[in-house]
């Protein structure tokens, strides 16, 4: 027996946490790494819905209507974007995604009739050629921002933070600096690129709203105003977003994926989708465009209908993916598992979306690797997957009695533990307590 | 003056003012009683020369392209912000990020511009008369910024290939700038932007600052891969190349 107490590992200190402190002893560098929060995280698994029963009428599964759609911008805007499923593409910029990568995202969003963004680069051509409704992102490092494609665009993002890094700024490294990218970015090849975490031109609300006016005069009011924050202070960013005029906030929560970020950045920084959902609708409840003017799109960790039902049901109009999307276009996938494991790694664990050596083609640079990945099929892959979500989804509205998506409410709620339940605001099971509703208006 | 149109922003919005300039493809206009406005003359994209009478607000300018925009008086926050080609004139100051990440064109500033002037510029050529405030060219791209006054603290924080030239003092470089040797080449530069600035000065009495380029790449050890000196540990430092317990920052 005595052997066993000498294999014996520590809770405090695992085996990943001995790996790290020995990395950093040999290498002197934080980890930089892709994907999102690996650790364990209160999500929404610990909501379950309550399907109807006596006091309330289910709808037919198969049969009977439930809407998807959501608008955003209407009133404001001239041409509001106009989506058939409310599973929106993240931003994901080209550079830190493969040029095929783009082209398949366009596709199955295409496909469903739902939008793509751009990210940390600027918009190429390829991409506005292969996405139908494009949300041009408006980010602190500006690269590759022009009037040009400001007009071309569908909406415009200002990208306050993102939830893998709230108050960090974008990074791509030098391996996947090639010509075209280092060109559209107006940097020298090559480089660890480190993106500005400030706005160059506007510090607070005050500001913002007077930047958003002036992206609207300069696109003559045509197209909706998002903002994107990372899910640090919900309440307050959401309120703010509104009074600088937004048609959109994105809230996205600390588990939202990334291109690269320090790893302490992604486990540490911000709070979870589900604590952020409830706080951005309350802002939005308070301040009377709840489910109205102002529509909120919760991003961070969406990977099923249940998720879009359960964000939709907290309050949500929308959800975005980010993560999920690349999975269903070939991320990890088990076909080049013996790839993986050559890099250290294996399918189903590969974060290296920073390294430039993606054996799936989609977070490279590498011509002869993002030739891998054939933009239809991958994007036809993607339609499939967002079709699920949606069918999804609307199994679980329709369940509720729904005709609607966004008739889905807290009601339809219970959490399974009591962090869940404080955090979302809804009853834990089996009961009609709310932890902290004392606290609340 | 007759094909001189007028805008009277006392009698008429920054949007009509703004459509109509989207709407054309030339001519000349007239903005008066501009009464420190935002977003005036923002978007243009027309070979049109605007001339506003009076001081504006935030973003005059903004994302400016081809035609000319002059104001005579002083601006706020983000002057000409994202200008990508033709020319920006104000015989005043500018306030905070004035230029800020420009990619072409030319910004002039008779006056004064204020902290974060020329920030993340990408490209654009600004010529100020005086001084610039903390933080100027702060991650600036590309382009040039020439200052003929004094700098304050932090010129050139984290640059990357802009060049900055300044006649007078610098009271501290940023992070990663440095003071650079002037060759006959950057005198070529400084005689033309100044020449088109139509500011006086004299090319050989400027100092040229600018990137050290120390934060280019992360530094990363790897004292396995010198230990293994060809041994079994090898392994590792071939995973440092782009594997993935190296951050691929090597
Ligand atoms: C490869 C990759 C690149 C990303 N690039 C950007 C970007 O350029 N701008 C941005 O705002 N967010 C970026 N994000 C974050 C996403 O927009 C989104 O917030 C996040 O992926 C949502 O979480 P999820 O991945 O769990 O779905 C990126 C995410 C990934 C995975």
């Amino acid at each position: 027996m005595s052997d066993q107490w000498h294999l014996r590992e520590s809770y405090t200190y695992d085996r990943n946490v001995i790996a790290e402190i020995q990395r950093a002893a040999n290498t002197g560098i934080y980890r930089i790494r892709g994907w999102g929060a690996k650790r364990e995280l209160p999500t929404l698994d610990d909501l379950v819905v309550l399907g109807a029963s006596m006091s309330r009428y289910p709808l037919e599964g198969y049969r009977e209507a439930c809407g998807t759609d959501v608008v955003i911008g209407e009133g404001r805007a001239a041409k509001p974007v106009r989506l058939d499923i409310p599973v929106t593409i993240a931003g994901m910029s080209f550079g830190s995604l493969s040029a095929q990568a783009k082209e398949a995202l366009g596709r199955g969003a295409n496909a469903m009739g739902t939008s793509t963004t751009t990210g940390d680069g600027g918009m190429t051509p390829e991409e506005r050629g292969h996405s139908k409704t494009l949300v041009y992102q408006y980010l602190p490092s500006r690269y590759g921002m022009n009037p040009d494609d400001l007009r071309k665009a569908d909406a415009i993002e200002v990208v306050v933070g993102q939830g893998a890094k709230p108050g960090g700024g974008g990074m791509l490294l030098g391996q996947k600096i090639n010509e075209r990218v280092a060109q559209m970015r107006t940097l020298p090849e090559g480089i660890d690129q480190r993106s500005a975490c400030r706005h160059p031109d506007w510090t607070g609300p005050d500001d913002l709203e007077i930047k958003i006016t002036e992206l609207r005069e300069i696109t003559d009011w045509q197209v909706p105003i998002y903002v994107k924050v990372g899910a640090a202070r919900p309440y307050y960013d959401t309120a703010l977003s509104v009074k600088a005029g937004a048609d959109a906030v994105v809230v996205d929560g600390m588990q939202g994926g990334t291109a690269a970020t320090q790893d302490v950045f992604i486990e540490h920084v911000g709070i979870p989708t589900i604590a952020a959902i409830p706080e951005a609708t309350r802002a939005l409840r308070e301040l009377g465009v709840h489910r109205g003017e102002v529509k909120l799109i919760a991003a961070g960790g969406m990977r099923s209908g249940a998720d879009v039902a359960k964000a939709m049901a907290l309050g949500a109009d929308a959800v975005s993916i980010g993560t999920a999307a690349l999975i269903a276009i070939g991320d990890n996938d088990p076909r080049h598992d013996e790839e993986y494991r050559a890099l250290g790694s294996a399918a189903g664990a590969w974060d290296d979306f920073q390294a430039g050596n993606d054996p799936a083609g989609i977070t490279t640079q590498r011509p002869e690797l993002a030739s891998r990945l054939d933009p239809e099929i991958a994007g036809r892959r993607l339609a499939n997957y967002l079709q699920v979500l949606t069918l999804e989804a609307q199994t679980i509205a329709r369940a509720c009695g729904k005709s609607h998506l966004h008739n889905l409410e807290p009601e339809d709620l219970a959490a399974l533990t009591v962090p869940a339940a404080a955090m979302a605001k809804v009853p834990l099971a089996g009961t009609d307590w709310v932890p902290g509703r004392e606290h609340l208006a | 003056m007759s094909d001189v149109t007028t805008f009277d922003l006392a009698e008429q919005s920054v949007r009509e003012l703004n459509q109509h300039l989207h709407d054309v493809e030339g001519g000349s206009f007239r903005v008066t009683n501009p009464r420190g406005a935002h977003a005036v003359a923002a978007g243009i994209d027309a070979d049109v020369a605007v001339e506003i009478d009076g001081s504006v607000g935030y973003y005059c300018a903004g994302m400016h392209q081809r035609g000319t925009v002059r104001i005579d008086g002083n601006a706020s926050t983000g002057l000409a912000e994202n200008m990508m080609s033709g020319t920006v004139r104000i015989t005043g100051s500018a306030t905070m990020s004035a230029g800020a990440t420009g990619h072409g064109g030319l910004l002039v500033v008779e006056g004064n511009a204020g902290a974060r002037c020329g920030i993340s510029m990408k490209g654009i050529d600004i010529v100020v008369g005086g001084d610039v405030g903390h933080m100027s060219a702060f991650m600036a791209q590309a382009g040039t910024l020439v200052v003929l006054g004094d700098a304050a603290d932090d010129l050139g924080d984290s640059i990357y290939e802009a060049e900055i030239y300044v006649r007078g003092s610098v009271a501290s470089l940023g992070t990663d700038c440095v003071e650079k040797p002037v060759e006959a080449e950057h005198l070529a530069v400084l005689t033309d932007l100044l020449e088109r600035s139509g500011l006086d000065a004299d090319p050989a009495d400027f100092r040229r600052y600018g990137s050290a380029r120390e934060l280019y790449n992360f530094h990363v050890d790897d004292i396995d891969a010198e230990l293994a000196d060809g041994g079994p540990d090898e392994v590792d430092a071939e995973l440092a190349d782009g594997g993935p317990d190296e951050n691929g920052a090597a």
